[in-house]
This record gives structure tokens, sequence and C-alpha cells, in this order.
């Protein structure tokens, strides 16, 4: 019998020739990602820190995300402790304020390789999986433990199979089919499972395909991955890791799935998330014309360059509903650089979008953004749970960036096809 | 010894508001706010011993630690749900609190049944009902015997 990529990676991490599904494994991950949540990390470990040191200052990468500049003293002084920490252990993979949302960073300084295991203390660690890497989310207890041993365990998970067919029509991307495969299977629909995607993998970019990875927690995984392609390797050679300095791993043909799935790309139509669960989905048809206060359109899952580009490409000379406060969040810094060097940046703010700084913004409900009682939200991030955006009262719906952006010229849901 | 009882897909912003996650780290300042946005009685009711029965998919969304951390500070005994969501079910490992994966006691129990558990037989009582759970393998069930994964990992590395 074949082996799957998650059997295929665990097996080679734990030094066994294979490995079975449900088999507990002990590995060492080649990275530890922490964020803001670094500070509350070391503060349960700070006398072990003191006895016994952080096991590498290799295994970390450390990114200020969540909520910065910080809001308050309090996330002011979690930052400061971070600060010290990084200085006095030389955990060099550390990246302040305004450097970007960890997820893309970690990608963008070549720090995800195909074929290894990431874990980090946030749920969407698993976007990786768009570079062949199996990565994973885990708790604060867990990462501070791991800063101390470096190892932890996992269990080996069964399999979906997930094959892709054909081209999106304009108008429909990598979030509307994500969105139908979460509305399709359920919240919980891969749970404690790896996810795979195969087929016509080539006719999703990269960055597309972290937008699916990314939502594989959406669906209950424990990894969503793709396969390494020529488009990959061109990607990590962009971000400074050789061709041929890593070794990805892929299924066997003859591997075994608990389930299997096929989506014809063509034949998706823009959809909509409604509150208060991910996989409330209905096509955008149904949720037109539903009022929105806020537009987001930014975070780890679609805050990236393509991503608002599309947007600027419907919002371009036109402007919003003065009903709608539009706020925009680049990705990370070289997103922001590089939308503003191309004037996506100017379109965006001409339109009437507020700009926000590289981060995760209003998308947890700390800050910049949060919503009022009564208020309704279409946002590009992952997660419309009530009370996300830090209101109970208020309501949010997801989307793609195409959709968002056509939304927010109307003050209501609208199909974005209906702008191209 | 109190029953509380929740539906499917109860996520992490409902057991603990996102907007809290970098300003209560410490099961002092957790206990308020947990199920905050569920259940405005509970953090005020709860008490040692209490059970909590829900629906599938448990602690689905963030990692954030703070649902399996309060739970466990305030004493909560065991959560029983038709399944969890993977990174709770870490989480509550790592926290000692002990997860009942048990579709059959939830659909068994009514209200005023009697609950009782037995996690060494694996095994739960409701109203009058006997049903059996799976038990965590043993190499992972040292961790909640431990206490959870740190005094676990304390004891592992003085032992280096």
């Amino acid at each position: 019998m074949g082996q799957t990529f998650a059997q295929k990676v665990l097996a080679r991490a734990a030094g066994l020739d294979e490995v079975a599904v449900s088999q507990i494994v002990t590995v060492r991950p080649a990275h530890l990602l922490t964020h803001d949540n670094t500070a509350a990390i070391i503060g349960k470990i700070g006398d072990d820190l003191a006895q016994y040191g952080v096991v590498s200052p290799d295994l970390s990468v450390i990114v200020l995300d969540h909520v910065t500049p910080a809001a308050n003293e309090k996330t002011a002084t979690g930052h400061k402790n971070v600060r010290e920490f990084v200085a006095k252990y030389g955990i060099h993979n550390f990246y302040d304020v305004g450097e970007g949302i960890c997820h893309q960073i970690l990608v963008e300084k070549g720090h995800a390789r195909p074929g290894t295991i990431i874990v980090g203390s946030d749920s969407h660690t698993c976007s990786y999986g768009a570079l062949g890497v199996f990565s994973t989310g885990v708790d604060r207890t867990e990462s501070a433990a791991l800063l101390l041993t470096g190892q932890t365990w996992l269990k080996v998970p069964p399999t979906l199979r997930i094959t892709l067919r054909g081209r999106f029509q304009p108008g429909v991307g990598a979030k509307d089919l994500v969105l139908r495969i979460i509305g399709d299977i359920g919240a919980d629909g891969a749970t404690y499972s790896a996810v795979e995607f195969h087929g016509d993998i080539a006719n999703l970019s990269v960055p597309e395909r972290f937008t699916v990875a990314n939502m594989g927690i959406e669906m209950g995984a424990k990894v969503a991955v793709f396969p390494v392609d020529e488009q990959t390797v061109e990607y990590l050679e962009q971000v400074g890791v050789a061709r041929g300095s890593y070794e990805p791993l892929w299924a066997d043909a003859d591997a075994d799935y608990v389930r299997e799935l096929e989506y014809d790309l063509a034949a998706l139509e823009p959809v909509v998330a409604k509150p208060h669960t991910v996989d409330n989905v209905c096509p955008v048809g149904e949720a037109a014309g539903t009022r929105i206060n806020q537009c987001l359109l930014g975070t780890c899952t679609n805050g990236r360059l393509n991503d608002l580009r599309e947007a600027a490409g419907i919002l371009k000379g036109k402007r919003i509903s003065p009903n709608v406060r539009l706020l925009v969040l680049p990705a990370s810094r070289a997103v922001f650089e590089a939308a503003t060097e191309d004037g996506t940046m100017l379109t965006l703010s001409r339109a009437g979008a507020t700009v926000l700084p590289p981060g995760c913004g209003p998308c947890l409900g700390a800050h910049q953004g949060v919503l009022a009682p009564g208020e309704a939200c279409l946002s590009t991030a992952n997660r419309n749970f009530k009370g996300r955006m830090g209101c109970k009262e208020a309501e949010i719906y997801l989307a793609a960036p195409a959709t968002v952006a056509a939304s927010a010229l109307y003050g209501e849901i609208t199909d974005p096809r209906k702008e191209m | 010894m109190k029953v509380w009882k929740y539906g499917d897909d109860i996520n992490t912003d409902m057991l603990f508001p996102g907007k809290y996650t970098y300003t209560c780290s410490t099961a002092e300042e957790i206990k308020p706010h947990l199920l905050e946005d569920l259940d405005s009685e509970f953090a005020g009711k709860v008490a040692e011993g209490d059970i909590l029965f829900a629906g599938k998919n448990f602690g689905c969304g963030s990692s954030r630690e703070q649902p399996a951390l309060g739970l466990k500070a305030v004493g909560v005994q065991a959560i029983v749900a038709k399944g969890f969501a993977r990174i709770f079910y870490r989480a509550a490992i790592n926290q000692g609190l002990l997860l009942v994966e048990c579709a059959e006691a939830v659909d068994a129990y009514k209200d005023g049944d009697e609950v009782s558990l037995d996690p060494q037989a694996g095994q739960i009582k409701v109203g009058g009902k006997v049903l059996n759970f799976p038990k965590l393998p043993p190499e992972i069930l040292a961790i909640r015997e431990a206490g959870g994964l740190l005094p676990y990992t304390r004891a592992a590395l003085k032992k280096r």
C-alpha cells in the first residue's frame, strides 16, 4: 500500500521507514512559529528558561503581528517582554511591529521549506501546506515545552484527497473554492485529518494555494497541502530558497484515502459564508442586497498583492458607498511596498479605502476596526464566529477580495461579476 | 455537580472572546470571561466537579488555550462531546483536562440525569446507561496524568 504525504513526512521526521495512520511519533519540527503570544508563552516558563535556556536559537520564528502597533499598556508590555527575550537568547528570526502577518513573513523570509514540519502557536499555521510543508497549529503550553525541548508528539492523520479540475471563471477565485469545500464537507469535515490537493494544481498560483491551505483549519484539518511543482520552486527561489536545497515529499499514487472529492473550478461561482459559522456558505446571489457597514480586505487569507490588485481592478476610478468603511491591510511590508510601487494602493485610497499597517488588524477583534452592535462586516478573513471582531451583536460575512470590493461600492453584498 | 449542555460547533470565540487573547493569560484573568459570548451565567455559577456536554466540533477555531486552561482552573471535571477540534483536543491534554468523545452519551443525556465518569475504565454513566469512550494512548495519557504538559516536560528535563 502506498503512503500519503502525511505518512511520508512524519516517517522521515521520526526516522522510521513507514508509519501507519493513528500511530504516534515524536518529531523535532524545523521551526516553531510564535507571535504576540510569545509573551504569554515565555511567561509560563520563566524559571525553566533561566535553568535550561532555549533548546536552540534557530528553532523560533517570532513575528509581532496580532495587536500591532500596541493598542494599550498591556499589549505594549507584552511586545517589550518579547524583544527582551529575543535579545537575551539570540533568536535571530525575529520580526518586529510593521513587518507583517506571521504566516506571510514565515514564507517571504524563506523559513518554510517543502517536506519539513513547522508548528506554530496559531491555528492558521496550516498555511504553508501551499509549499508542501507539514505545518499545523498548537497551543501556548505546547509552544513553551517546545522552546525547552524542541520536540513534540504527532498522531499520523488519515487523509482526504481533493482533486481540482479546470480553471476559475472571471470573478471567481481560490477563496470561493475553499469556502465551497468547507460549505460542502462542514466545519468538522476534515477534523484530525490531512487534506491533499491533487489534479490541475498548475491552474492555481502559489498565492492562491496559500488562501486554500490557510483555511484548512476551518474544515478541521491538521494540514492542508499541495504538491511542489515548478511554480513552487520558482516562488521559493524568489524568497531566497535555492532550487535543490530541500527535499519535497508527495503521496504515492496508490496511497489510501478516507474520502475523495473532486471540484470542477469552471463550475464554481462566487460564494459568501454567512454568520456565524464558516460552513454556512451560499452563492453570492442568495446573500446579495445584505446591507454592510464595513469591508475588510487583508489578513493571512487574502492580504497578498494578487488579492489587493484584484480588488483595485474593481475599484479603479470609482468611489465606495458613503455608508461603508473599507479597511485594507497588506499582509506584509513587502506586499505594501509592491502595492505602492504598482499604484494599487493609490487606486484603493482614491476609492475611499483606509489603509492600516501590515498585520492582523481587526480580524480577531482586538483593535483597528472593531464593530458596533447591529453592524455587519464583509471580510476576506477566515472566521465569522459571533464576537470574532470584538462585538457579539455584530455580523460577519466572509468572501473573496473581488466580492468584498464590489460590495464596498454599493454598501451591500454584491456579485463581483456585475463589475467586470 | 451541575451539567452544562451546549450545541454543535462551540468555537473558541464563544468559549473565550478573541478581544481578550492578549490581555488575559493567567487562570485568574481568564475565569471571569469563560463562555462569555455563549452563556453569560456560566462564569459566575460554574463549580468544581461540573461537567460540560456538547455536540460535534467542540473548540473549533483559534489555537488560543484560554478555554482549556480556564475550564481546568475552575474545576470542570470533563467535557463530554460528540467530537472535538484537534487543537482544542491537544490543549486539553496539555492542561490535564479530561475530554470524553462519546456521541451516545450526549444523545442519551436528559436534564436532571445523574452523570458519573470512570476515566481509567473509559466509561461514562448517564442516567441508567453505561457507555464506553476511547481512552488516550499510554504515551499521551502520561501527559494528562502528570497534570499537563509543563509538569511532564519538567520531569523529563530533570531526568536528563
